[in-house]
């Protein structure tokens, strides 16, 4: 088992961005340039769009906090595969070790829920 | 099986391939991942259709099957808008983002065991690696990026918040995806593509009809059907697709992140979410539905497993999960933001958990290396830990709803003033004039208001 096995995946990859970039520059070409102010405004179903600072505007912070508790599970999930995979060799011990740690982090689970970090309204 | 096992590519037989067999391999992954798509949109406009009692698109070709190839002729032609307010770098990069990924994670997908090409031993497979499967989850992550920076960049509101909600939805939803493979991986044993469906191939026989073996698929849909079904509802979180398709919700986002873009770029974020369409199906085959292995009635054939035919059980088992796709996108109506979050963070991700707790305490319970008297003391344990967490549950108290009296009696100094509580409110003199109109109808009775009985037989 070498390195070597990867090279297909990269090959792909390679395949695949060279037929979205020939797509979108292709459409650069070969489609119609008609300049109309009104077309380069910011769409919003018809009224004034509203003007958004630069860089971004606002929005709400729950989507941080989303964002946060996925990394905490997607690590627990990280940890999990390993031990998924040599689940037969590890046996008795690998089972207690992986409770121990499934109970932590389920403990800030339900942490999570009772202060509310999961309501969406 | 010994025979049919002798087929089965192993990790060891990947990486010796020649560049021209790797060209091939790819340029045939990719087009499967391409046609799939181009008739996949063509199947679900028909499907739909057929389910609503319309013809659907029936004109462009035979069955109007070159509708989608049209479709994207005519949107490479139209004019490809640059809103002023984006990020014209970001806004350029960005769909390319999404089609590449979901277009790489076709590389680790089996779709046969080893045939002979030109005189070549190899797999039907572009490659194998020991973390297969986690590749795929990779690539659906990195799509992730597509969108979040499509809805960034096009420096508009509605795009930026469908980018947004799409995220948070898609990583809520790998959280559920990502727990219910630990299930395959503990019976698999591995992470490779290949391995998870040898290790499918064994079936348990359990009844022998007049010389006919019926054997239990050893499917892990079916083995591990909680798995599958967690499985099969993130993936469906995951490819933004109906009842979950939130980030284009018409009535509230117009578009979402889609809504400035125009022409090919438009059409790169449809085709990604086909092709993820497809890929998530393939994985799902591979993981769950014995790969590219015949079902049952087939396998009689002693033949089926071997040479070529795989790929034709392989893209049939593809198409049924796609037609799934169709089916719940007619069926299903879409749900509202907080009920899919609900969903995915509070019943799919302890359901996992306990699942897999629950799995590999059996498993363990199974294997030999534990004693009687400690297996019965694993039992008192578990015995005793669910009465301690049933005990300690924290329960939430109803909170005693106060009266108006105390509600109004608690509001702090400086309110605005209430009206009197006990306010009754006079009839409207229109009122009171259409009633005293209507009673000399009622007069005739000496008695109007008390015997009812009585006026109704006067009148």
């Amino acid at each position: 088992m070498s390195l070597s096995a990867y090279v297909p995946i990269i090959a792909l990859f390679a395949l695949a961005a060279a037929f979205a970039l020939f797509s979108v520059g292709v459409s650069q070409i070969v489609g119609p340039k008609r300049y109309n102010r009104a077309k380069l405004e910011a769409y919003e179903c018809g009224i004034e769009p509203s003007p958004q600072p630069v860089g971004g505007g606002r929005f709400p912070i729950k989507f941080y906090l989303t964002a946060m508790l996925f990394i905490i599970f997607d690590i627990e999930i990280i940890f999990l595969y390993p031990w998924a995979v040599t689940f037969d060799a590890l046996g008795l011990f690998g089972f207690v070790e992986m409770i121990l740690f499934i109970t932590t982090v389920f403990i800030a689970y339900a942490y999570v829920w009772r202060r509310g970090g999961l309501e969406w309204d | 099986m010994t025979a049919y096992l002798a087929q089965d590519p192993r990790l060891e037989d990947f990486g010796h391939d020649p560049w021209w067999l790797i060209l091939i391999k790819i340029v045939v992954a990719f087009a499967f991942g391409m046609g799939l798509t181009v008739l996949g949109v063509w199947f679900e406009r028909r499907v739909v259709a057929r389910m609503a009692v319309r013809p659907g698109p029936n004109q462009v070709g035979p069955f109007g099957l070159l509708q989608t190839l049209i479709d994207g002729v005519k949107g490479m032609l139209k004019e490809d808008v640059l809103p002023r307010t984006a990020d014209k770098v970001v806004f350029f990069f960005a769909p390319t983002v999404s089609a590449i990924m979901a277009l790489t994670a076709l590389s680790v997908i089996p779709f046969g065991p080893l045939v002979s090409i030109f005189g070549h031993r190899t797999a039907l497979q572009v490659t194998d690696v020991p973390v297969a499967v986690l590749i795929v989850l990779a690539c659906s992550s990195l799509g992730i990026y597509g969108i979040v920076l499509g809805g960034w960049a096009s420096g508009s509101t509605y795009p930026l918040l469908g980018g947004l909600r799409s995220t948070a939805q898609m990583i809520s939803y790998e959280v559920a995806m990502g727990l219910s493979i630990v299930a395959v991986f503990m019976t698999a044993g591995t992470m490779s593509t290949s391995g998870i469906v040898a290790s499918q191939a064994g079936g348990s026989k359990f009844a022998s009809i007049g010389g006919f073996d019926l054997y239990v698929p050893g499917w892990y849909g079916l083995l591990l059907i909680p798995s599958f079904l967690i499985f099969l509802v993130s993936a469906f979180g995951e490819t933004n697709r109906a009842p979950f398709d939130l980030p284009e919700a018409e009535s509230e986002l117009v578009a979402g992140y889609m809504t400035e873009y125009s022409s090919i770029k438009f059409l790169l974020y449809m085709l990604s979410e086909y092709v993820a369409m497809v890929s998530m199906s393939s994985i799902m085959v591979t993981l769950f539905l014995g790969g590219w292995r015949a079902p049952w009635p087939i396998t009689l054939w002693s033949g089926a497993n071997s040479g070529w035919w795989p790929l034709l059980w392989f893209l049939g088992k593809v198409v049924l999960l796609l037609f799934v796709f169709v089916w719940v996108r007619a069926t299903l109506p879409r749900l509202r933001y907080d009920q899919f979050m609900r969903l995915g963070w509070k019943v799919l991700l302890p359901l996992n958990l306990a699942w897999i707790v629950l799995l590999a305490g059996v498993k363990v319970f199974q294997g030999s290396e534990l004693t009687s008297r400690n297996r019965w003391l694993i039992v008192a344990g578990v015995v005793v830990a669910a009465l301690l967490v049933a005990l300690l549950w924290p329960s939430r108290k109803a909170q005693p709803t106060p009266s108006l009296e105390e509600q109004v009696a608690a509001r702090p100094a400086g309110s605005f003033p209430l009206p009197p509580m006990d306010l009754v409110v006079p009839p409207s003199p229109r009122a009171r004039r259409a009633v005293a109109e209507r009673q000399p109808a009622n007069v005739g009775g000496t008695e109007t208001s008390n015997d009812s009985d009585e006026t109704r037989k006067e009148v």
